[in-house]
């Protein structure tokens, strides 16, 4: 049959010589290799007490911003739940009250905050959909745990720690 | 015979028997150490520092698993197989020399638990006696892999067993002897038998290899054909011993080959050293030397595992009968004609 292409090549087995019917010339290369390797460092990385250094557009964990005054960004308007594309975000909006003026920045705030962390899939949608700069995914990865109940973050992990300690 | 003969024997056999279940347990340690770092890795270090304690919370492990006996098993024949596996690995031991006779006060007690004029042919019997271990468990397990694998074991074993009886043989002409006390006082110095065996060494090392079911020859286990091979039916603390044999055949055959070929507790510039430590620390230091060279032997057993894929069992059998059997036996004619030379002329 006329070959398709000019890149066609015949590949024959050829028998193979006498040195290399011996083994021998090729097993003494192969462990010179395996023991360069011993001298190499190596590419594993202690994880919990050694971490590898991310990229700077890296995404994880999501935290929940404070504004320059310590309050709240997040004013529970839904945006970051309607666009995540794995519906990992839950919200609870509340109406502010006079008083806790100093701890939520806008009026209406989310009185409760849950992200499924086995739902997410860390796309950043969440943070490209906030009008307020409220949520990032700037965290570290998301540690395993054992129940599934466990992976649903509420406000207690997720917002940031306060600039001071007013509350 | 009196007592202190007696104690002194058993001493000497508690000792040896702690000292090889030691580096069989270190020696998995040193496995997945000498594989990890082979392989630009770390290897096990969350067990005390460096993973030293790894070997431990296996063993712990090995005897907290749920112990499973399959229904349709040969009960008796499956209990037994791991412990014949362990004992035939043990008792290849008993005549290794393991340093010259250290002397305290007027009583010589020599570093062997037995001299027996066949060393050879003992440890020869042992080393072909392993095989029943991995016979009879995957004889006794039901299963087709199991029993697959034990014909494998039992194949290969005899297969190179001839090759590695007759680079013994060439082995004895050199030497004239059997006792493996009197091989290795004759390699005194630096007069090791490699330097007038060195086929020989080659092709006792590759059968050493096959015997201990080590890779490249590790066909009774492959885990891709047989899923565990012999050892497929086994749990806990069974399969422990199992995994466990191998190491002690492997430090048995490591000490073999370094006592036959590699001088055992001799080294170059041992006689100033004995005399100027005196009869007890001079041996010792002897013995020392003989279990670096052990360590060096299993270090290379494991650089080859790391290093070669396994044999297919066609070229196994191919290696074995044409390959090493043929050179083996041009070894023995070749050392023949040699010695007959020397002394000839």
């Amino acid at each position: 049959m006329e070959p398709l292409t000019s890149k066609k090549k015949v590949l024959a087995q050829k028998p193979l010589s006498f040195a290399e019917r011996m083994y021998l010339p090729a097993i003494l290369k192969g462990l010179t290799v395996t023991i360069s390797h011993l001298f190499k460092k190596e590419a594993t990385i202690r994880y919990p007490e050694q971490e590898r250094e991310f990229s700077t557009n890296f995404r994880g964990m999501h935290s929940l911003k404070r504004d320059e005054s310590g309050r709240e960004r997040c004013t529970a308007c839904g945006l970051c739940a309607l666009s995540c594309p794995a519906e990992a975000i839950t919200m609870i909006a509340a109406e502010r009250k006079p008083e806790e003026k100093d701890l939520y920045r806008e009026e209406k705030y989310a009185s409760v905050y849950e992200i499924n962390m086995l739902r997410c899939i860390f796309c950043g949608l969440c943070e490209e959909a906030c009008p307020k700069e409220a949520i990032y995914l700037d965290g570290p990865i998301v540690p395993a745990d054992y129940l599934r109940k466990d992976f649903i973050y509420g406000k207690d992990k997720l917002v940031e720690q306060p600039l001071n300690n007013k509350l | 015979m009196d007592i202190a003969f007696v104690i002194e024997k058993f001493i000497l056999v508690t000792i040896i028997f702690a000292i090889s279940l030691l580096i069989a347990m270190y020696s998995t340690y040193a496995e997945r150490k000498v594989a990890a770092f082979l392989q630009d890795r770390l290897g096990p270090d969350r067990a005390g520092p460096f993973g030293i304690l790894q070997p431990l919370a296996d063993g712990v492990k090995m005897f907290m698993k749920e112990e499973i006996i399959p229904s349709n098993a040969s009960k008796w024949l499956f209990m037994v197989g791991p412990g014949l596996a362990m004992l035939t690995a043990c008792i290849g031991t008993a005549v290794i020399p393991w340093g010259s006779a250290i002397t305290i006060g007027d009583r010589i007690i020599p570093l062997q638990v037995t001299d027996i004029n066949v060393g050879i042919l003992y440890i020869f019997g042992v080393v072909s006696l392993g095989v029943y271990g991995v016979m009879i468990g995957g004889w006794a397990s039901n299963n087709k892999y199991s029993l697959l694998s034990a014909i494998r074991a039992a194949s290969q074993n005899i297969s190179y067993e001839i090759a590695m009886g007759l680079s013994i043989i060439a082995l004895l002409l050199v030497t004239g002897t059997m006792s493996l006390k009197e091989i290795v006082e004759q390699q005194h110095g630096w007069h090791w038998n490699i330097l007038y065996q060195p086929l020989g060494f080659l092709i006792f090392m590759v059968c050493a290899f096959a015997e201990t079911n080590r890779a490249p020859f590790d066909l009774p286990e492959c885990e891709t054909e047989l899923i565990g091979g012999y050892h497929t039916e086994y749990s806990s603390m069974k399969l422990g011993f199992y995994l466990f044999a191998e190491y002690i055949n492997m430090f048995v055959s490591s000490a073999v080959m370094a006592t036959l070929y590699f001088g055992g507790y001799n080294y170059p510039g041992m006689d100033w050293v004995l005399l100027h430590t005196g009869p007890i620390i001079g041996p010792l230091i002897g013995t020392l030397v003989f279990f670096i060279k052990i360590f060096t032997f299993i270090f290379f057993f494991m650089w080859v595992r790391w290093t070669i894929p396994r044999f297919r069992y066609d070229q196994l059998m191919h290696l074995g009968w044409k390959g090493l059997i043929p050179l083996a036996i041009a070894n023995i004619i070749i050392t023949g004609i040699v010695i007959a030379i020397i002394e000839k002329f």
